[in-house]
């Protein structure tokens, strides 16, 4: 079994902080496509854990979930984009706080 | 003939639905044609039966049909007609159709005409019902009955709100005795195993022994029912309030027929009262003590009909005094003159009522034998009977009762005491009533003359008053057998005497020196024991104090519903959780965002601080 060039821990390191910047994304932006993307980073680092940790124990099983969020990410991108023309359509605005309709 | 003795209840009761039915439409000559004309026919019927009963007196049973029959229980329509059940029927078709052709005129002002004689003509049937039934159950239909049309006539003008309260406290009153009644029935029921008064009689004296437990409690417990229909204390606070009714009314319901039925019942159960002479003994002191309250509260009334009623309450507990000393052809005896008398007080009251503008207080009459010599005479022999001075009616009835109570071993002479002291105050404020009412300076003038309709029932039953006593009633081999009522000499004097003496004060005071009357004796407030009496010995106040306010208090506070305080506790916290739960759907996402992140740190947080041994579990 060949060693990481990087260790594991600095990997994880990378990933937990990409997941930290997209949440503080999906918190603290108000236009949705920021939100979006944000959500692409987070599903994004969690598949960079996901590599480096079936990279450091040999196994495909990390690749293979890699391969999984991959395609659940072009699916919600896909629905996502669509939710985004909708409410542009009807809001006049990408502002999310506008869209807040279902309060209680 | 006996036949048709179905007809006697009938012939008022389809006038009654007739009349009804029609209310509105019909002319009021048809109204009176009819209300009057059917009990007149009943008393027709009445007295031929009573002719064919007197030249031979044989028991007339008549089964229409099965009422009600349930397992053991079997109640008939039938009617049971013996010597008693004449009396009573003679007494409430005949002064029944006196006071209805009374009313004819009476209430001829009236816009509500045919339902006044719709309802008196049902109260007749369901009297008349409630005479003849062979049955305690028919009986108490009939009791029922009378009880309801005497709520609808005393609330009759039920535009004042007053009248209303009087008719409902009348209708409260004796229900309290009907209910105490109908658990008496339902005991005889269930230790006889049957409700007609014939095999009732026959099968309780077979049972029980004299004196027993078990009669006791059912006597006692029908003579409550009787002391609510008949006024007795301490249920007799209703009859006062009931003259809020019109005044023939009074006459019939609350004097003649409707308050004798307590009366009627103990003397018809007598079978069952002798088993029990601890309740007769009851019924003694019960009518003694309501005679003397009621006579001593009647001296210091100052409305004409409560003078009256108050008397009527009085003369019925001679009836019940009676009756509890075994004397029971005395206490039927009292009951039809008293009807007579009674009657005639109550018409010849309503005869002044009628032409002074519904005056009601004797101080504001006065003068008024010259005016009206009709009612006049009426007050003097109706007033004679009542005090029971000699050779009127009631001095025969009242003094069987006095010499039967005074013969009687164990409280004879208290209870006769009682009596006489009753018979004297009866005296003093009969004759109070006749002499400020119809001598003295006149007062208010007469706006209107009587008619014959209102002449002739009052010429009748004058007659009546005065030869009532020399009848002698159907009632041989009916009741047990009396004792011979002729004690000592001076007892019977005594007797004679007392009325004599109170009709003197009464002259000495009102019309020897009206200046010196006792003021208590005038306006009843004026001294603090003649308020007492006024008040009726206080006992509408005291029953407020301790039923009706209880009651009226308890509904106020159940009619804010505190039980469903409870389950309103459990809406309201389900509401607040609600608003605060709401509150925290803003519809922002960021707001959503920051709470998953601040509910994963919590969940990190508790996962990290859990103890080692946790976890690895």
């Amino acid at each position: 079994m060949q060693e990481l060039a990087v260790p594991l821990n600095h990997v994880l390191f990378v990933s937990t902080l990409l997941f930290t910047i997209g949440m503080l994304g999906l918190m603290i932006r108000r236009n949705i496509i920021f939100i979006l993307m944000s959500l692409e980073v987070m599903l994004n680092a969690s598949a960079l854990a996901f590599i480096a940790a079936g990279a450091h124990w040999g196994q495909a099983d990390g690749q293979v979930i890699f391969l999984l969020i991959l395609s659940i990410a072009a699916a919600e991108v896909a629905v996502g984009l669509g939710l985004v023309l909708q409410i542009q359509k009807r809001f006049k605005t990408l502002d999310m706080d506008d869209a807040n309709r279902m309060r209680g | 003939m006996q036949d048709f003795v179905w007809l006697i209840p009938l012939l008022p009761l389809l006038s009654a639905i007739f009349l009804m039915v029609f209310s509105s439409k019909l002319p009021s000559t048809i109204v009176a044609l009819f209300g009057t004309g059917s009990v007149g026919l009943s008393a027709l019927l009445t007295c031929n039966l009573t002719w064919q009963f007197l030249q031979d007196p044989r028991l007339i049973t008549v089964t229409l049909w099965t009422w009600i029959k349930v397992g053991e229980l079997n109640a008939n329509v039938g009617f049971h007609i013996d010597g008693l059940t004449i009396v009573m029927m003679m007494i409430i078709t005949c002064v029944g159709f006196l006071i209805h052709l009374f009313s004819c005129e009476f209430m001829e002002d009236d816009t509500s005409y045919s339902r006044y004689f719709a309802y008196l003509n049902m109260f007749v049937s369901a009297m008349l019902v409630l005479v003849m039934s062979d049955n305690l159950l028919l009986l108490y239909l009939g009791w029922e009955g009378v009880g309801v049309c005497s709520y609808l006539l005393v609330g009759f003008w039920y535009q004042h709100s007053g009248n209303g309260h009087a008719a409902r406290k009348a209708f409260i009153v004796t229900r309290i005795g009907d209910t105490a009644m109908m658990l008496g029935l339902l005991i005889l029921f269930t230790e006889l195993g049957t409700l007609d008064i014939q095999s009732i009689a026959a099968s309780a004296q077979a049972r029980w022994q004299t004196g027993d437990f078990m009669p006791t409690l059912a006597c006692l417990l029908l003579l409550a029912g009787a002391a609510g229909k008949s006024a007795q204390f301490p249920l007799h606070t209703w009859l006062p309030d009931a003259m809020a009714g019109p005044t023939p009314v009074s006459a019939l319901i609350h004097a003649a027929t409707m308050v004798t039925a307590g009366v009627y019942l103990i003397a018809r159960m007598h079978g069952l009262f002798t088993l029990s002479p601890q309740a007769m003994t009851v019924i003694a002191f019960i009518g003694v003590g309501t005679a003397l309250m009621a006579a001593f509260s009647a001296a210091v009334q100052t409305d004409i009909k409560r003078i009256l009623a108050y008397s009527t309450i009085s003369q019925i507990g001679y009836m019940f005094l009676a009756l509890g000393v075994g004397a029971w052809t005395a206490a039927v005896f009292h009951l039809m003159t008293h009807a007579f008398f009674k009657a005639l007080l109550f018409l010849g009251s309503g005869a002044i009522i009628h032409c002074l503008h519904h005056e009601h207080d004797i101080f504001k009459m006065g003068g008024l034998w010259k005016r009206m010599p009709i009612a006049f005479v009426s007050f003097l022999i109706g007033s004679s009977a009542l005090a029971a001075l000699p050779f009127t009616s009631g001095f025969f009835s009242k003094d069987l009762i006095l010499l039967s109570a005074y013969q009687l071993e164990e409280f004879g002479p208290l209870l006769w005491a009682g009596g006489l002291l009753g018979a004297l105050v009866t005296a003093l404020y009969s004759f109070r009533l006749v002499f400020v009412v119809f001598f003295g300076q006149i007062q208010t003038l007469p706006d209107k003359e009587n008619g014959w309709r209102i002449g002739l029932p009052l010429s009748i039953l004058c007659i009546l008053s005065l030869v009532g006593g020399y009848f002698s009633l159907p009632l041989n081999n009916l009741f047990p057998m009396e004792r011979d009522s002729h004690p000592d000499a001076w007892v019977e004097m005594v007797s004679i005497a007392t009325p004599l003496l109170g009709v003197i004060v009464a002259y000495i005071l009102f019309i020897r020196t009206p200046s010196r009357i006792p003021k208590s004796l005038i306006s009843p407030q004026e001294t603090k024991f003649s308020r007492i009496l006024f008040s009726g010995w206080k006992l509408d106040e005291i029953y407020d104090r301790l039923f009706v306010s209880p009651y009226t208090r308890s509904t106020s506070v159940l009619s804010h519903e505190p039980v469903d305080k409870l389950y309103n506790a459990v809406v309201l916290i389900n509401q607040k959780l609600n608003a605060w739960l709401s509150f925290s759907q803003s519809g922002r996402m960021r707001w959503y965002m920051v709470s998953i992140a601040i509910g994963f740190i919590v969940l990190l947080g508790i996962a990290i601080t859990i103890p080692k041994g946790f976890s690895q579990w």
